[in-house]
């Protein structure tokens, strides 16, 4: 797909040449983290809740980019697990008055449970077999969730009411921030999660699967089992992901998880870079400012406008948002490079 | 005769009213308001599978433009904010608080679907922002003791539960009754006005329920079990699609039943031209608009006003949708609350007036309609009349019946 995966597992053993860049990086991602710690206390409200939707699309666009990006499978199904993951915390808050902390780890773990199970005879199917098997799941689950004998659950097509929680009293914040700083948490976890799985044994046996399947099975990977894991690992996320986001939003209905969903999740999953962690947040970005841009161009053409800014956008970042900044910074070293006159000390 | 047109209501009603109720407080303006503006926000689906309902949202703009051509409420234009929230709820949290805590509006005049109202309910009441003439039928939205800050609009699904019973206890006292509706909030609404309009005849009455899923195919087995079941009063509160099955099968059956069928599925053409006109003939029904196809309405003040502000302020828009008439009477119905308001536009003040309207009089509803709210009453449209199905088109006859619960 494309070369990030490969060249971030050599990271570890990089020329001196790659320091800079490295360096680089580290810098920027540090940066972006302390912007993001102090953001709350600038932005209006509104702008915060944004940006926490902005996060949340993000986990949820890293959920399918596990999937897609690492493991090279296909899924229009990820709207399904977003409304599974808020209907089980949604269910649990409402119906059972589980405090919210802990419907999230609940979510993940019916998501990923789901997601396997689902997986496994779903999994015999290749590549665009597997998308229409996924897409069949998003056309399901809206009307699971208006399904009669689950109403005393799910509550119908009227939805359920999400209590948003409350900041813990010691802290001078208010809800939009204590969601805000909650979301940037769990992000930040499970990203460095996904970094991790990405770099491990296990990442690697992922990846092989998706570069070449008959290679890795030879060389004793259990495809299957990898593949249905990767499905649930991809379902968590996208359920937590849908927690959050009902928390944030505060009320679930079924119409919230159509397939709308998972193709701006496919659509974020591109524009932020194919395989790339960070990418996602730009993914993210884009989902939700797009449309809005889009509108106040021109409310009766917001569809056309929208279709012309993802062109572009495709002409002019190939290789996604990541892709775009990798470009950049690899410009950089060289620059300073001509700059000082060192351009001789090349190895 | 009934001048209470837009022109009227500007020139006549307003200042003095107001002024008259508020003679001491000098100016006081809520959020989004200056001595030149007000700011109203709105959302409505222009896009996605209900985007047909966005012409509702296109219909209000067009009549706030014409209204600032003729001067605005009080000398102030109305700077009227509508945002696509594609019928999903996250998205109308995400544009009501945009409008709310950004564009900072006085209040969100009409936001549509039961939904995406349901979404923002809570939110809305929490700021203590109006959420006024929502545009759906559910009964929730009469709540005035819990949610002080939102009202609805059209007569809702309960009292026109009530007004068939009155109908049927009027015209069939011993009829035994077979209803169907959609098994959720909706057809429950229905279910629970038409018991509570007939009362203690209801359990004895009622004789056949049938539910249906929207995932059904067809309602034909519910059909025949109430021919069966020897009713010979038929409601049928279905949406177009079962509406329309429903019509036809009881023909098929021979079943004659006093027929009658809800506003949601009246549509001539997505309901009874589906069923067969002849099929249809004598089916009874219930409206509060004046539907712009019905060739009657033809020398109507009110309905040549209508038609000569879609031809000048929205001439793309399709003069035969109803839709049109709903967001042409939607935001006059805005404009007179803001009338009454004088120069007292708070948030507050806002809904005091938008529970204080007295008889008054819409150029598109039904003559004879009164919208009439209290502080405990935040239902403004109750009345609707009935209709027969000539075979051809609705023929209004009776008078108007009044099915609120209240």
């Amino acid at each position: 797909m494309t070369a990030q995966p490969e060249k971030a597992a050599v990271m570890p053993v990089a020329t001196p040449a790659l320091r800079p860049r490295l360096a680089v990086r580290h810098l920027v991602l540090g940066g972006a983290i302390v912007i993001a710690l102090v953001l709350p206390f600038v932005a209006k409200s509104f702008v915060i809740f944004q940006l926490t939707q902005v996060m949340i699309y993000g986990l949820a666009i890293l959920g399918l980019n596990i999937l897609t990006g690492f493991n090279g499978q296909f899924s229009l199904g990820h709207s399904a697990f977003y409304g599974f993951g808020a209907y089980t915390a949604a269910i649990l808050m409402h119906r059972y008055g589980v405090p919210y902390y802990l419907t999230l780890p609940a979510a993940g773990a019916t998501c990923f449970v789901i997601g396997f199970l689902f997986g496994l005879p779903a999994l015999r199917l290749q590549n665009l077999y597997l998308a229409l098997a996924t897409f069949a799941l998003a056309i399901a689950v809206p009307q699971i969730l208006k399904f009669q004998p689950l109403e005393a659950w799910t509550g119908g097509v009227q939805g359920l009411v999400v209590d948003q929680p409350d900041p813990p009293p010691f802290l001078p914040i208010d809800t939009d921030q204590w969601l805000y700083y909650l979301t940037l948490t769990v992000v930040l976890i499970l990203c460095g999660a996904a970094w991790n799985l990405v770099h491990s044994r296990t990442g690697r046996a992922i990846m092989a699967i998706r570069d070449n399947p008959i290679a890795a099975s030879a060389m004793g990977i259990n495809a299957s089992l990898y593949k249905s894991l990767t499905f649930g690992v991809s379902a968590l996320y996208t359920g937590v992901a849908g927690a959050l986001g009902a928390l944030a939003v505060a009320f679930v209905a079924p119409d919230s998880f159509n397939l709308l969903l998972s193709v701006s999740l496919l659509v974020g999953l591109v524009i932020g870079g194919v395989g790339s962690i960070p990418g996602c947040l730009f993914g993210g970005l884009f989902v939700l400012y797009v449309p809005n841009i889009a509108e106040s161009i021109s409310t009766g053409l917001a569809g056309a406008i929208y279709g012309i800014i993802l062109l572009i956008v495709i002409f002019v970042m190939p290789q996604g948002a990541a892709g775009f900044v990798r470009l950049c910074l690899g410009r950089l070293p060289r620059l300073r490079q001509v700059q000082t006159g060192s351009g001789g000390g090349k190895p | 005769m009934r001048q209470l047109t837009r022109r009227s209501i500007l020139a006549a009603v307003p200042a003095a009213l107001a002024l008259k109720a508020y003679p001491a407080r000098a100016k006081e303006y809520g959020p989004g308001v200056t001595d030149t503006e007000i700011k109203i926000g709105n959302t409505v689906p222009y896009s996605g599978p209900a985007s047909s309902y966005g012409t509702i949202g296109k219909a209000q703009t067009a009549y706030y433009k014409m209204l600032n051509e003729k001067g605005g409420i009080n000398g102030r234009k109305v700077n009227f904010i509508s945002y696509d929230d594609a019928y999903t709820p996250p998205k109308t949290v995400e544009q009501a608080r945009k409008l709310v805590e950004q564009d900072e509006v006085l209040l969100i005049e009409s936001p549509l679907g039961t939904p995406t109202n349901s979404a923002i309910w809570q939110y809305m009441n929490q700021k203590k922002v109006p959420q006024l003439f929502v545009a759906t039928g559910a009964t929730k939205w009469n709540d005035p003791e819990h949610h002080p800050w939102t009202m609805g609009w059209q007569p809702n699904y309960q009292s026109e539960g009530h007004v068939y019973a009155a109908y049927i206890l009027q015209n069939k006292p011993d009829g035994k009754i077979g209803m169907l509706y959609q098994n959720d909030d909706f057809g429950k609404d229905y279910l629970k006005g038409l018991k509570d309009g007939l009362g203690d005849k209801a359990a004895k009455m009622i004789i056949n329920e049938g539910p249906y899923e929207t995932t059904d195919p067809t309602v034909d087995s519910q059909i025949v079990g109430m021919k069966a079941a020897g009713c010979d009063v038929f409601v049928n509160t279905g949406i177009p699609k079962f509406a329309a099955q429903a019509i036809r099968k009881a023909a098929e059956i021979d079943w004659k039943p006093l027929h009658i069928l809800s506003s949601v599925g009246n549509s001539v053409g997505a309901a009874l031209k589906p069923a067969g006109l002849e099929n249809a003939k004598g089916i009874i029904s219930d409206f509060y608009l004046k539907d712009p196809t019905d060739p009657a309405w033809k020398d109507d003040q009110g309905f040549k006003d209508w038609l000569a502000f879609m031809t000048k302020y929205y001439p793309d828009g399709d003069k035969t949708d109803v839709g049109n008439v709903v967001g042409y009477s939607l935001a006059q119905t805005m404009t007179q609350t803001l009338t009454q308001c004088g120069d007292n536009l708070t948030r507050a003040n806002v809904m005091k007036e938008a529970a204080n309207l007295k008889d008054f009089v819409l150029p598109m509803v039904l003559p004879g309609i009164k919208l009439n709210t209290t502080p405990k009453d935040f239902a403004p449209i109750k009345q609707v009349q009935m209709a027969k199905f000539s075979g051809e088109r609705w023929e209004l006859f009776g008078s108007l019946l009044n099915g609120a619960p209240s």
